[in-house]
């Protein structure tokens, strides 16, 4: 259940990997279509959090063109529904997400992404 | 029996059979539901602002499930697969992630609006192999400074948790400080065994106005249902141990009512009532 809104929070932890680290690049995906709540107040909240270019980029690796480019000024309705879509009801539930700096690969299975780190990798 | 910190990791203490049988067991479920409750008011988040949330530790999603009935959105994070799977077949609707705590987080900078924590963090204090990585204060400092980072300024993480002694609760404290929290400890019921909880209430800035720590319920602020089991029977033991000695059983009413008995069952030789029925023989000597 990696929806775009964690991977959109979500930078590689292993060790010494502090730059470039952000945002993880999916790999094999498999993705599901679930519907969920629609809640504006949340989204305008959480708008300022966004790190629009990697969820625009993550969005479009996963098929999605709805957004655009840059962020909008004005915030409406139409614009909170297609934001809704891709931040809360497009989850990946296989493959991996790989770090573009140290190349760790985090495998995504049933939904789950393992974060677990090997001993020499913990900081 | 020991506790379960004591007798695994958690991984692999919460292994199949186990998380079905945490997860099925209506006392944990209520105790789960309580703590869960309590911590999120202790979170104190401005009502009616739809917030993120993560959830340490979030198991088979037993907190989860009130999270998402509060409205609110989160994230969890476990170390157990068998605990996660069935939280997969319980439908919660957070994100989950197969994360140990203490390998620290990697989210990004003021990701969240606030963090709770049921039952999980004494999972931290046990080393499990010699490499310096493993011991209890690194995975303590890690998972401190990367929860610390992950929160927005200000806000709060309430980690409810069980220690098993006073050196714990400061060794919790003093790295939680030192990775830039404010806060402290909050007992509720000190005074009982049962209902005793201690959480962990850790403040992120704050500004001016440095941030409260809020006070532990005390056993008279919630008279009833919401005490611990068998706390009345000792409360009435106790009150008779102050008074003294216990009330005679076999006053004269008692004898009274016994010869009264005996009569009405035709017994023969039973005394008569006189004003010296009952009393007690002056001492000779």
């Amino acid at each position: 259940m990696v929806r775009l809104i964690t991977h959109n929070l979500l930078a590689c932890h292993v060790k010494g990997c502090t730059s470039n680290n952000f945002p993880l690049q999916f790999k094999d995906v498999q993705i599901e279509l679930r519907e969920a709540e629609f809640n504006p107040d949340f989204l305008r909240n959480f708008m300022p959090r966004i790190e629009w270019k990697a969820l625009v980029d993550a969005a479009r690796q996963l098929g999605d063109t709805s957004l655009p480019e840059e962020q909008p000024e004005m915030v409406d309705d139409e614009f909170l529904q297609k934001l809704h879509h891709v931040l809360l009801e497009v989850h990946v539930e296989e493959g991996a997400m790989v770090c573009p700096n140290c190349n760790h690969s985090y495998p995504i299975s049933n939904g789950i992404p393992n974060m677990l780190l090997a001993e020499h990798e913990i900081g | 029996m020991s506790r379960p910190e004591l007798q695994a990791p958690p991984e692999i203490y919460y292994g199949d059979v186990e998380a079905k049988k945490y997860t099925n067991n209506s006392r944990v479920q209520q105790i789960q539901a309580d703590m869960t409750y309590r911590a999120l008011e202790l979170l104190n988040l401005p009502p009616g602002d739809p917030a993120l949330l993560l959830d340490i530790g979030c198991g088979s999603g037993l907190s989860g499930e009130i999270l998402d009935e509060q409205g609110y959105t989160w994230v969890g994070v476990d170390v157990a697969p068998s605990m996660l799977e069935v939280a997969l077949e319980r439908e919660v609707e957070g994100d989950l992630f197969l994360q140990d705590i203490g390998q620290g987080f990697g989210f990004r900078p003021g990701s969240f609006d606030g963090a709770i924590s049921i039952s999980v963090i004494q999972w931290l204090l046990n080393a499990e192999t010699s490499h310096p990585t493993s011991s209890p204060p690194h995975r303590l400092m890690r998972f401190f400074t990367t929860l610390h980072a992950a929160l927005r300024n200000p806000s709060r993480a309430v980690l409810q948790f069980y220690p098993t002694s006073d050196d714990q609760v400061q060794l919790i404290t003093s790295i939680a400080q030192k990775a830039g929290f404010g806060g402290g400890v909050v007992v509720d019921y000190p005074n009982s065994k049962k209902a005793r909880k201690v959480y962990l209430c850790l403040f992120v800035g704050g500004g001016g106005g440095a941030q409260q720590v809020p006070k532990g319920l005390e056993d008279e602020a919630e008279e009833g249902e919401a005490r611990a089991q068998f706390e009345k029977r000792r409360e009435r033991l106790k009150k008779r141990q102050i008074s003294g000695k216990r009330k005679n059983v076999k006053g004269k009413d008692w004898i009274l009512r016994k010869k009264e008995l005996y009569r009405q069952r035709g017994k023969d030789n039973v005394p008569n009532d006189s004003k010296y029925t009952g009393r007690k023989r002056k001492a000779v000597f």
